[in-house]
């Protein structure tokens, strides 16, 4: 799905055994929305104008040789509106009748509908108001829990992040900074970066001071030589500005790309 | 449905409508002279006797667009005449109606604009739809384009060329009418075969130009479907190519086409005529260049308003279909 | 995970527009569709515009010439049979069909973006009612109007003057409708906004914010309606409409038609006619679709 000029430059998607980078386009489709599925960013316009919800549920396992009768999928959608918390009724209606957190509901319903091993949840509630994002979260939070999936979940809001995974990443201008639980994230942040972007969080309290990270993100196509961050690293030193960090294992389970702990 | 869509509409064909009817009473009030008269008497002086029952033609056009009674009383007579499709008498074909002669041609042209219109529309949309699709074959993408030029040639004469070409020069169809005027028409199987013959080329003419605008308008809506979000969740979810490219892109690019299409309909009608004039077709157009050339006032403000109705019509049952296709519209109301 | 796009931002990279002709020269490489359509329209003023001064426009005229002569060095194009010397058609021919189509064009442009603009900027009762007017003569084929007008006027009292002005009364639908929808989207940009919030008023705002982001869709409309224009006076030429005695490009497909040319064998007077009208057109085409270009940079449509 990467569009030119972009391209896969190298390296693995590792899923169980198989490497999905080697698929070939028939069997990549295949893959999709059957064992990983994704969650869209905007749930606003993601939903086709001119196709009923449980249409749009039952399209997608058409294309996937499950074997099953008409009925039988007609079932497997009902089953996953509710296991969304959808009333029935919405598989009937038309995307314009429904509200923004039933329309993302109706996309989580749509991407769990094969019980996928993998969902991709990309900025699920960025469109969405706090109350109706909470709602929702919950929602993959239990679902996850019931068909054992696993949840990538992409985002920049580190408070979500905090409540929702167990382990996460930190990227930077399109390369790993840190990974690691979320405990050892957030009790002994790594990389500057990560230092930084909790810091920015607000912190009841203390009101009326924001922190944020001074600068802007270099372009994709002319990064900064060395450490891509830094340009706007408080701690960069000589070394950061000609010679690119590895990434790698510092404490159990924590890695990240910094120079600072290099020894 | 909406009620007030629907109003909307109904007001709309009967503002064409009411407007045509209007033109054909006062244009030919805006000059000095009075053409329909001066052509009265100098057909009757020409002719040298005066056909039977033309005194009463004469009369019935005083009183149409009588003197001696105000405008706005002329104007009453005159639109519920109309409202009768009371279209008076064919100054040439005296003593056939106006009605008459339109009932003869019109069916001609029905038939070819309709099925002419149907098939550039799907082609050309469907050309469109390859072109823009990022998936397609080189030759969609790249060559088909090219041809899109001829779009621009109005339709008469790519028909004026076609002749020249194929039934002049390479002698392979024939060069005008309808059917083959030296056989009596029989309703068999061999007279429908010659009348499809004869509408090869004037169809053609038609496509070839008109496919191309249908094209265009296509492309420039599939770029902007397939940016859509719904496409890259769509594509997402491992659906197979070809539901994509319909259910998906060509289902919501073709809603701004219908629109278009109900637009479109008065540029077909004005090019119908000429086509049908170049290629002796003998529907409504070459009626109109038949009374043209005879100065048959009546012949031709009847053709123009009901060729202005006709197309008042058929946007109306484009605007029906319309809400069909499109669930949004029918809350547009609310 | 280590898939990786390569997403380039459009950063508006602005150039120094000091030298504005060798850059209108360097656009014209690029919007390759525009030179061609500019570059036929040089070509075809050359021709008729030097024609004009090296070719007798009498022999233009009926009997003007010996008939039905097949194009030789003598005759470039062919003599009618009607005894018209057909390069003598064409170079007038080609400079009375541009000239009909550009008057009544731009009389159509000018009164259709007055309406259009005023309908927008005012809104209200007169913007409904404008809209309403437009709508339905949209609908109403123009060239049937054309008809019926013509058809009551005296074709001997009629010049070709007076009939780009009757043409023109055709052509403003078309000019008022996009400039109204363009009026409407803009209006509500914010650099109109931040003008209005600076106090500037409405004059103001119209000159200096809103006609000269409107230039580039003016020039398109201009185009499309002088392609109207041209194709009415053509189509009502063929039809026999309008005056029948003066050399132009509609009035020789009529005779060729009207006087059996193709039995006669005498091809060159109807393809003379219509190659130079599928030219125009052509020519017509690709301005717009250039011009297109220009309006709506993000809607790259190549031919």
């Amino acid at each position: 799905m990467i569009k030119t000029p972009g391209r896969i430059s190298g390296g693995q998607i590792l899923l169980g055994d198989t490497d999905l980078t080697k698929l070939s386009e028939e069997e990549m489709r295949q893959v999709r929305a059957s064992q990983i599925s994704m969650v869209p960013q905007g749930a606003i316009n993601s939903l086709n104008p001119v196709m009923r919800v449980r249409d749009q549920i039952i399209d997608s396992m058409l294309d996937h040789n499950l074997g099953l009768s008409k009925a039988e999928m007609i079932e497997r959608a009902n089953a996953a509106l509710e296991a969304v918390e959808l009333n029935l009724k919405v598989g009937r209606m038309y995307p314009h009748e429904l509200s923004g957190g039933m329309k993302q509901r109706a996309c989580i319903a749509i991407s769990i509908a094969m019980s996928p091993q993998v969902i991709i949840a990309d900025e699920p509630t960025s469109a969405l108001d706090v109350v109706t994002q909470r709602q929702v979260m919950q929602t993959i939070g239990r679902l996850q829990e019931r068909m054992g999936s696993a949840v990538i979940l992409i985002g920049h809001d580190m408070g979500l992040m905090a409540q929702f995974v167990n382990r996460m990443a930190v990227m930077y201008a399109g390369s790993l900074a840190e990974l690691g639980s979320v405990q050892d994230i957030f009790t002994h942040p790594l990389h500057p970066y990560t230092q930084m972007l909790i810091e920015s969080l607000p912190v009841l309290g203390n009101r009326g001071v924001f922190k944020g990270i001074p600068g802007i993100t270099p372009l994709l196509r002319d990064l900064p030589p060395g450490c891509v961050f830094n340009t706007r690293c408080p701690h960069v030193m000589d070394v950061c500005r000609h010679k690119t960090p590895v990434f790698k294992e510092y404490t159990p389970g924590h890695w990240a790309a910094c120079h600072l702990h290099e020894k | 449905m909406s009620l007030s869509y629907l109003l909307r509409r109904i007001l709309l064909v009967f503002l064409i409508i009411w407007s045509a009817a209007t033109l054909n009473f006062f244009i030919p009030k805006l000059t000095p002279r009075n053409p329909l008269r001066e052509k009265l008497l100098e057909q009757a002086s020409r002719s040298g006797y005066i056909p039977p029952g033309f005194n009463e033609m004469v009369k019935s056009y005083e009183k149409k667009f009588g003197l001696d009674q105000p405008v706005w009383k002329q104007y009453l007579t005159y639109m519920n005449d109309m409202a009768h499709f009371n279209l008076g008498y064919s100054i040439s074909n005296f003593p056939k109606t106006v009605p008459e002669l339109i009932g003869q041609a019109i069916w001609w042209t029905i038939g070819l604009l309709t099925a002419t219109t149907l098939i550039s529309f799907f082609l050309g949309t469907l050309l469109g739809a390859l072109m823009a699709w990022s998936r397609s074959s080189f030759i969609f993408r790249q060559v088909v384009p090219s041809l899109l030029v001829l779009g621009a040639v109005p339709p008469f004469i790519v028909g004026l060329l076609l002749i020249y070409l194929v039934a002049f020069k390479w002698q392979l169809l024939p060069l005008g009418g309808a059917y083959d005027t030296t056989n009596l028409p029989t309703w068999d199987f061999s007279f429908f075969l010659d009348i499809l013959k004869h509408s090869i080329l004037p169809a053609l003419a038609f496509i070839l130009t008109t496919a191309g605008g249908w094209a265009i308008g296509m492309r420039g809506m599939m770029v902007t479907v397939q940016g859509e979000d719904y496409m890259t969740f769509a594509e997402a979810k491992g659906l197979k190519n070809w539901r994509l490219f319909y259910r998906y892109a060509v289902r919501n690019a073709l809603l701004p086409q219908i629109t278009g299409l109900a637009i479109s309909f008065s540029y077909i009608v004005g090019g119908s005529v000429l086509v049908e004039s170049v290629f002796r077709y003998p529907g409504l157009g070459s009626l109109l260049a038949t009374a043209i050339r005879q100065l048959d006032y009546f012949l031709i403000y009847g053709i123009v308003f009901i060729l202005i109705v006709a197309i008042g019509i058929a946007m109306f049952i484009v605007d029906l279909i319309y809400p069909l296709l499109d669930p949004r519209i029918a809350y547009e109301g609310k | 995970m280590t898939a990786q796009t390569i997403s380039s931002p459009a950063l508006p990279i602005r150039k120094n527009e000091s030298s504005g002709l060798r850059n209108s020269f360097r656009y014209l490489r690029r919007n390759r569709q525009l030179a061609i359509g500019l570059g036929i329209l040089v070509f075809l003023i050359l021709f008729s515009g030097i024609g004009y001064f090296y070719v007798d426009k009498n022999t233009a005229y009926a009997l003007g010439a010996p008939a039905g002569k097949a194009p030789s060095w003598e005759h470039p194009f062919g003599t009618d049979g009607q005894g018209r010397e057909l390069f003598a058609v064409a170079v007038y021919g080609i400079w009375e069909t541009l000239r009909i189509g550009f008057i009544a064009g731009l009389i159509g442009l000018g009164f259709g973006s007055f309406l259009g603009f005023s309908s927008a900027f005012f809104g209200g009762w007169y913007d409904v009612i404008v809209r309403w007017v437009v709508d339905v003569l949209l609908t109403v084929p123009g060239l049937l109007i054309l008809v019926v007008i013509a058809s009551t006027l005296d074709n001997k009292s009629f010049t070709l003057t007076r009939m780009a002005f009757i043409i023109a009364l055709t052509a403003w639908m078309g000019p008022a409708r996009t400039v109204r929808a363009q009026v409407l989207t803009m209006r509500e940009r914010p650099y109109v906004m931040m003008a209005r919030l600076n106090g500037m008023n409405s004059w103001g705002i119209i000159f200096r914010e809103l006609v000269p982001n409107l230039l580039p869709y003016l020039g398109a409309s201009l185009v499309g309606s002088v392609t109207g224009a041209i194709f009415a006076t053509v189509g009502l030429a063929g039809l026999g409409l309008g005056p029948l005695r003066e050399p132009t490009i509609g009035v020789t497909i009529y005779w060729a038609m009207g006087q059996n040319a193709l039995l006669r064998g005498m091809w060159w007077w109807l393809m003379m006619p219509i190659l130079i009208t599928i030219l125009i057109f052509i020519m017509l085409f690709l301005i717009s679709a250039g011009l297109d270009e220009v309006a709506n940079p993000r809607v790259r449509r190549t031919i």
